[in-house]
């Protein structure tokens, strides 16, 4: 061997271009001494100052290491370059290096230094690739630096670098166990990365390493699922893989019910997924038969974690790349309920079209499928179809697939198709089709005795191996009903004289012995040819003839008593010494001897007894225990480090575990805000994302840093956040007046964090539209400036944040009800009047806070405010100060005034601020939007100096802030309100919240509607202005109303609330019209809602910002709608 | 995950090694030449090996083996799709994936593999990125290599790696601006003897190459995106846009790239441009066969069929062929035993006919299967599903593309069994 490779190298090496020294050296010198020289001359190259040289040398030496050629003797003169300035010098040096390192380990430590250099250049690509080399020398004496460099590599700020301390932990685990409590640190660190490049490969590096830590998934889960889709191919397929695994562990089984419905009806272990044993003991069997009840009493509902995972992966069907389709494809059949998971069989047929190699893993595991869910690729039964130029093991893998989607009704275009592969060349084929029919005509009734005929007419077949495969098949099939088919029986053992294969012959001799009652004169005749030739046989045939004269000795002695004698004397003397022991053990069993034992009166029953027909089976049944698409499944036995997929547990563990509060990392982005760290974060805002509420996670990483804390949780936490207020400031109330007991309130509680993320998705999809018509412009501009860049980000996670406040708070008080009801199933709603009541001490409360700070208001044309009344403010003044325990969200105004958040407890450290507009003018300046922001401090200690700094504008915009709060003491709340001039834009306000110790990063961002205030004018004004603000400026939108906001006064309601407008009177009872002006500029907003018959109605807005207009009509059009 | 990776030749000689973990010996690919020994034709070796303490996970791709070690539990298509990416840089990158070229390139072939893989983890496998790390060999630059010494290592860091478009390259630039697409469908039928269909179907695939200037955002459409019943994409195109709006929007990959594969809905019935009147016999006696074969066209929608071949995989015991073709010639490959009639452009008027007798082995017994025919041809400036482009619109960029679309109708599989 070592002697062809060294020819071969020089071969290669003379046809090479790159390596002309071949030339110079002739071949006649012996490869020992030219080894030796080149080496030598190859050390001066290496030695010398001229790059070229060195890089020449490098490149030949590198060719040697590619031809598995020694160049060890080499590593003291390469690994002085390893400094070198050139760089593809030193990536060459690398590449010897991590090549030969653990074999000079004392020498490779001369590199080190170079590479702990290399991790504090300011070049982010060169502090990875020095971690990359570093951690990929595996020298043990280096493990210590090595875990330093990745710990702080895991913390670096660009994500690359942060990519590469992922890769290296595997690396380290691997070169040293001991160290996996430290890396497992890493990991967890790594793991809360948001962004893409690192997710795939920390995920990868989790699986290497600690695959049974499980719950450091939870945190991550969402993330995860909402970053896939950004995620590079190869990381996806692990992500998808470990998911299918987490999955497995935390949520109940989607097809729980029908699964075990069906085994009670049929007796096939359908417990999907399961693999029980078959010896399942009884109490066990009673367990699930518990469940089953359980399941029955209590409909399952899908945890929308899992429908979260099922939903993000399944676009990636779509993938280019057959590794992460066939990822995707078995989380479906892992995880999906029954009815989804016929998705996947489109997204695999495809693949069939891809190489071979691919073809061959996918027909595999669609195998496997086929056994569980046939349905599934029924459809695609004809894209099974073989051709000629298939490679064999392609053929047989796609007649196994055909096989096991044959059913009654398409059996005979199955056995069509498989009478033309019978005919073919290729012969192992033909074999495998013959077991196929076989297969069918035991599986469907109907066809079995077409099957056998067919297969009878096969043994006319000229070629050998097609007639011993069908005797073999036919064996099978006849032992099912033998009695019918002597004739057969007869027919195949005329065959013994001529087929030879020895299979075929033990089968033909088997069926005679086991039938000989049905083929009386035949069988001793067949026994005597096969005496003659008895030791000529191949021993499969030997044991059958045996068997046969045992058989026919104990039924027909008379004729065969000398026959058998023979036979076993025969064998006695066989080379065989299996054949000797059978006939042994046969003669004392038969023969009646005085010395014969109990047993010979048995013999009869022993070898005449019924025999079970065989099952033919699939050689993929009860392969799906095995994860599909893994290498364990098809190789059908466990690999080395294969994870067992879990069984579904039988009640789904607390959700909870997923939930994340703010990203606790917050402060520590915050601290590095380098210039450069946001140019490199710049860069890794995910490509898909813009377009996508669901990515404001993985925006999060910029947006932390230098903006706001407030807006990073824009489109995700803060929507649900908000979303969730009203309910729990409800239920605070609820657990004042109704007194209910704390452990219906966690009840409801965990109910709601269940529900959370699907309203956050469901509006994500709402807004995707609208985003989508941004989302183009966003990315065309080039983004000169990153605050640029954010406030567009911003204002679209604005548009759907707006909208989706809108669809919040424009519920009445019934629809809260109802709302109510569905997220609290079970849990009894509380009585309405207590409701009510609520609402109202909020409002009143929060325009009492108000009073405080503010002058008196004035009088307001807006009905929302109109059922203020002052007479229940005393009543509950003490209430507000009394219930200090309860979160801070229970002080929220009214369910008129949204509530958004600005700071979240957890974030605050304690403190915790929420604002609403108040929709009252702002005293010191007109042109100002009035914001009320409520201060809450949840902390053990006092708050001080309280106050805004760092106020961060878009250009135009002015804010007034708001006078200092000195002192907050702890469990205390106040109120105060702040100016914010939007310049009738969208824009976020962002400034820092600033107590004596600490500084919080926030953000406001107004809803369309509050950039106006109301104004007031008659109907002939109305007319007069709205026919000035045509064309352009009118927007028209069609639309059919709610079912329960087809009155005026519901109409009237909704639009108020999204938008701070008065009402203007109208003669017609089918028009609503509304007027107001934008705060800044005084433009006029006319809105007119005409309604039609069955809930039709046009809303049409007049205004001269038309982007104001847009945007308004967006969010009216919502609030009407829902 | 992948261990290491041996090139092998279809001889069976390792003409390559890499490792990304520790050194693993070559005499592991022993197991892999025993099944390729049984299995005789490549194409029916294993893709999966087990050997008692690795897995070996075999590509074949132009008359290599591409064999990867594998240690531990890994999806086998992850492998087999990473090593096809691997051929398939190796045909970007040389023009071809052969010995030859490998072992001329071996040093870049080095680079790249250490830059594709990292501990046996995909590292970079966008054609892009690498090409901004490793740049492609050509004439002109090895001359001047030579010349000035430097390298064809790229000096410039990538950044592409870093970005969230990685497979677009930076600052690209081009004096034409150009973005041409080819919608390619390929016919996949079975024919029974009488030439009725037993299957078919249509698949079609997008190939563009994209030269432009700068970050274009560009947006395909079709007339009738109805038609496309599954659909995959390259990674650049936006899939929520596609599932709402049926249009492709993307930022291309600079160069040729594969933009979209799709699959025409099978409820369409497939319209099948040529038919195939055939009939071979073997004679039980006198040792020789007949052979008569005509081609016509059936549903070619106006257009010209060109490009018509014939493949016929003939039985083991046929030895020659004696025929005569009114048009086009044909050739017997003795030792693979493959008869290819290579016809040309079909001719509505006068009908392409191959017709003559064929000698078989003396004394061996009549072949049991006729051959089946299997037809190449293709037909330019059609799409036979039908499907066409509208539109295609470019953003972010102020210069205006050069655009063309392309359709071409090729036979894939297309089998005729007799």
């Amino acid at each position: 061997m070592s002697a062809s490779s060294a020819f071969n190298d020089e071969k290669g090496g003379s046809s090479s271009v790159a390596e002309p020294e071949y030339g110079h050296d002739p071949a006649s010198g012996g490869i020992f001494s030219s080894d030796y020289k080149r080496h030598d001359d190859l050390k001066e190259m290496l030695d010398s100052n001229k790059d070229s040289l060195k890089l020449e040398a490098m490149k030949r030496i590198v060719a040697m290491i590619a031809r598995g050629k020694n160049a060890s003797d080499l590593f003291p003169a390469v690994v002085k370059n390893v400094a070198c300035k050139n760089i593809e010098v030193k990536k060459l040096v690398y590449v010897y290096l991590v090549r030969y390192a653990e074999e000079q380990q004392d020498l490779a430590l001369l590199s080190i230094s170079t590479f702990q250099r290399g991790l504090k250049d300011p070049n982010q690509l060169i502090r990875a690739s020095a971690l990359r080399v570093l951690s990929s020398i595996r020298v043990t004496i280096i493990v210590p630096i090595m875990m330093l460099a990745i710990k702080e590599a895991a913390s670096d700020m660009s994500p690359y670098v942060r990519k590469t301390a992922a890769h290296a932990i595997p690396k380290l685990y691997s070169l040293d166990p001991e160290q996996k409590d430290q890396l497992i640190e890493v990991i967890e660190k790594l793991l809360a990365d948001k962004t893409t490049l690192v997710a795939g490969s920390v995920v990868m590096a989790f699986e290497e390493v600690c695959p049974e830590r499980i719950d450091l998934i939870h945190k991550n889960y969402r993330k995860l699922c909402n970053l896939l889709i950004d995620v590079e191919e190869w990381g996806q397929v692990v992500i998808i893989n470990m998911l299918t695994r987490y999955a497995r562990t935390q949520f109940l089984n989607p097809n729980m019910n029908e699964s075990l419905l069906e085994e009670g009806n049929s007796g096939e272990k359908t417990f999907y997924g399961s693999d029980e044993d078959e010896d399942e003991d009884e109490e066990e069997k009673e367990k699930k038969a518990e469940a089953a009840a359980m399941a029955k009493r209590k409909p399952y509902v899908m945890d929308p974690d899992h429908r979260l995972l099922l939903r993000n992966t399944k676009p990636l069907l779509q993938s280019r790349n057959a590794a992460v389709v066939m990822a995707v494809a078995q989380l479906y059949f892992h995880l999906a309920p029954k009815a989804e998971v016929g998705v996947i069989a489109k997204a695999l047929v495809r693949l069939l079209r891809s190489h071979s190699e691919v073809q061959y893993v996918v027909l595999q595991n669609v195998a496997t499928m086929t056994i569980k869910r046939r349905g599934m690729f029924e459809p695609y039964l004809k894209s099974f179809y073989i051709r000629s130029t298939d490679p064999t093991q392609i053929k047989i893998l796609k007649l196994e697939v055909l096989t096991n989607l044959a059913n009654e009704t398409n059996i005979s275009t199955i056995l069509r198709e498989f009478q033309t592969y019978i005919k073919s060349m290729d012969k192992d084929f033909v074999a495998a089709t013959i077991q196929a029919i076989g297969r069918c005509a035991t599986n469907i009734g109907e066809v079995r005795d077409t099957c056998l005929n067919g297969l009878v007419q096969l043994l006319s077949n000229r070629d050998e191996l097609v007639v011993a495969e069908s005797v073999v098949v036919i064996k099978k099939l006849l032992q099912m009903q033998p009695e019918k088919h002597s004739d057969i029986i007869k027919h195949m053992a005329k065959l013994t004289d001529n087929i030879q294969v020895p299979m075929a012959r033990a089968s033909i001799l088997w069926l005679i012995g086991e039938y000989c009652e049905h083929v009386p004169k035949i069988a001793p005749d067949v026994l005597r040819k096969m005496a003659k030739s008895f030791t000529n046989e191949e021993d499969i045939v030997k044991l059958q003839i045996i068997n046969l004269a045992a058989k026919l000795y104990l039924t027909n002695s008379k004729q065969t008593k000398l026959l058998t004698q023979y036979v076993l004397n025969l064998a006695k003397y066989d080379q065989n010494y299996d054949i000797r022991d059978r006939a042994r053990f046969i003669r004392q069993l038969i023969v009646p001897t005085e010395k014969s034992g109990a047993l010979s009166k048995y013999a009869k029953k022993l070898f005449l007894a019924l025999k079970p027909a065989p099952v033919l089976e699939s050689p993929f049944k009860d392969r799906d225990h095995f994860q599909l698409g893994s290498l364990s499944h098809l190789l059908n036995a466990k690999a080395g480090g294969y994870q067992e997929l879990p069984d579904w547990p039988e009640a789904a563990p607390d959700p909870s575990v997923r939930n994340v509060e703010v990203k606790e990392s917050v402060p520590e982005w915050t601290k590095c805000s380098s210039r450069e760290k946001r140019k490199e974060k710049k860069v890794e805002k995910p490509f898909y994302s813009d377009s996508e509420g669901e990515s404001g996670p993985t925006e999060s990483a910029d947006s932390e840093s230098d903006s706001a804390s407030g807006s990073e949780s824009g489109s995700g936490s803060e929507e649900s956040g908000s979303g969730s207020e009203s309910e729990e400031s409800e239920e605070g109330s609820e657990s004042e007046e109704e007194e209910e007991d704390e452990e219906e309130k966690d009840k409801k509680k965990k109910k709601k964090e269940l529900k959370k993320p699907v309203q956050e998705t469901e509006s994500e999809q709402s807004s995707e539209e609208e985003e989508r018509k941004h989302e183009r412009k966003h990315e065309r501009k080039a983004k000169p400036r990153k605050s640029d860049s954010e406030s567009e980000s911003e204002e679209e996670e604005e548009d759907s944040e707006s909208e989706s406040s809108q669809s919040e708070s424009e519920e009445s008080e019934s629809e809260t009800e109802i709302k109510k009801k569905k997220k609290a199933a079970e849990s009894k709603p509380p009585s309405k009047p207590d409701k009510k009541e609520n609402k109202k001490e909020k409002t009143e409360m929060s325009l009492l806070d108000l009073d405080d700070f503010e002058p008196a208001p004035s009088p307001q044309v807006t009905p929302v405010n109109t059922f203020l009344s002052n007479s229940l403010v005393t009543d509950l003044e003490g209430l507000s100060l009394s219930d200090t325990v309860l979160s801070p969200a229970t002080i929220s105004p009214s369910s008129a005034l949204k509530n958004y958040e600005l700071l979240h407890r957890i974030t605050g450290e304690g403190l915790s601020v929420e604002y609403c507009f108040s929709r009252q003018p702002f005293s010191p300046d007109a042109n100002m939007v009035a914001v009320q922001m409520h201060f809450t401090n949840n902390a053990t200690s006092d708050t001080k100096n309280l106050h805004m700094e760092d106020v961060k504008l878009q250009s135009g915009m002015r804010v007034k802030e708001f006078p200092e709060i000195e002192l907050l003491p702890a469990g205390e709340t106040t109120t105060a309100v702040m100016g914010i001039d939007f310049c009738d834009s969208t824009q976020a306000a962002n400034f820092q919240l600033c107590t004596h110790t600490r500084k919080f990063f926030v953000s406001i961002q107004p809803p369309v509607g509050e950039l106006m205030r109301p104004f007031f004018m008659t109907e002939n004004e109305f007319r007069k202005e709205q026919g000035q603000l045509m064309g352009m400026n009118e927007i028209t939108e069609k639309l059919t109303l709610d079912a329960k906001c087809r009155n005026e006064h519901a109409i009237v309601q909704r639009v108020t609330t999204a938008a701070n407008l008065s009402r203007v009177p109208c003669g017609s009872d089918k028009e609503c019209r509304f007027a107001g002006r934008t705060v800044t500029s005084s433009s006029l907003v006319l809105v007119t809602v005409a309604t039609k018959e069955e809930g039709a109605a046009q809303l049409t807005v007049n205004c001269e910002k038309m982007v104001i207009g847009t945007m308004l009509v967006k969010d009216i059009l919502l609030a009407l709608t829902q | 995950m992948i261990h290491s990776l041996f090139l092998i030749n279809h001889t069976g000689d390792i003409f390559l090694e890499k490792h990304w973990k520790s050194v693993i010996s070559r005499s592991v690919c022993d197991y892999f030449f025993e099944a390729k020994e049984k299995a005789g034709d490549p194409e029916n070796v294993p893709p999966v090996l087990q050997t008692p303490h690795h897995y070996l996970i075999t590509i074949y791709r132009g008359k290599l083996f591409l064999l990867s070690v594998i240690q531990t539990e890994v999806p086998p298509l992850f492998v087999i799709e990473f090593l096809h990416r691997v051929a398939d840089t190796f045909q970007d990158y040389f023009g071809e994936c052969s010995e030859g070229v490998i072992k001329d390139n071996v040093v870049t072939v080095y680079e790249l593999l250490e830059e594709m893989l990292d501990n046996g983890f995909p590292l970079a496998t966008e054609s892009n990125v690498l090409k901004e790390m490793i740049k492609p060999p050509n004439i002109l630059r090895s001359v001047v290599n030579t010349l000035t010494g430097s390298s064809n290592v790229g000096d410039t860091l990538p950044t592409g790696q870093l970005s969230n478009i990685p497979w677009r390259r930076a600052g690209v630039k081009y004096t034409n601006n150009e973005a041409y697409f080819d919608v390619i469908e390929e016919i996949d039928a079975i024919l029974d003897k009488s030439g009725t269909t037993v299957f078919a179907e249509i698949q079609g695939v997008i190939e563009a190459c994209v030269r432009l200037t700068g970050m274009p955002d560009l947006t395909l459409s079709f007339m009738n995106p109805r038609l496309l019943d599954d659909v995959s994409f390259h990674p650049c195109v936006r899939f929520k846009r596609w599932e709402a709006e049926r249009v492709l929007s993307f930022i291309p990959p600079d160069g040729n790239f594969t933009l979209m594969t799709y699959h025409v809905s099978s409820q369409n019935l497939v319209a099948i441009p040529v038919y195939v009147k055939q009939s071979i016999s073997f004679f039980e006696s006198g040792s020789c066969g007949r052979l008569d074969i005509t081609l016509g066209p059936k549903q070619t929608m106006g257009k010209m069929v060109e490009g018509l071949t014939v493949t016929i995989h003939m039985p083991k015991t046929v030895l020659s062929a004696n025929l005569t073709a009114t048009q086009g010639n044909y050739t017997y490959d003795l030792a693979t035993k493959v008869l290819v009639w290579d016809i040309g452009k079909l001719n509505p008027q006068k009908l392409p006919n191959l017709k003559g007798s064929l000698s078989v082995q003396a004394g061996a017994p009549k072949p049991e299967e006729n051959p089946s025919l299997n037809i190449g041809l293709k037909i330019q400036q059609l799409a036979i599903s039908g499907l066409k482009v509208s539109r295609l619109d470019m953003y972010g960029e102020k210069y205006k593309p050069f655009k063309g679309v392309k359709y071409v109708t090729k036979a894939g599989k297309f089998q005729v069994r007799t």
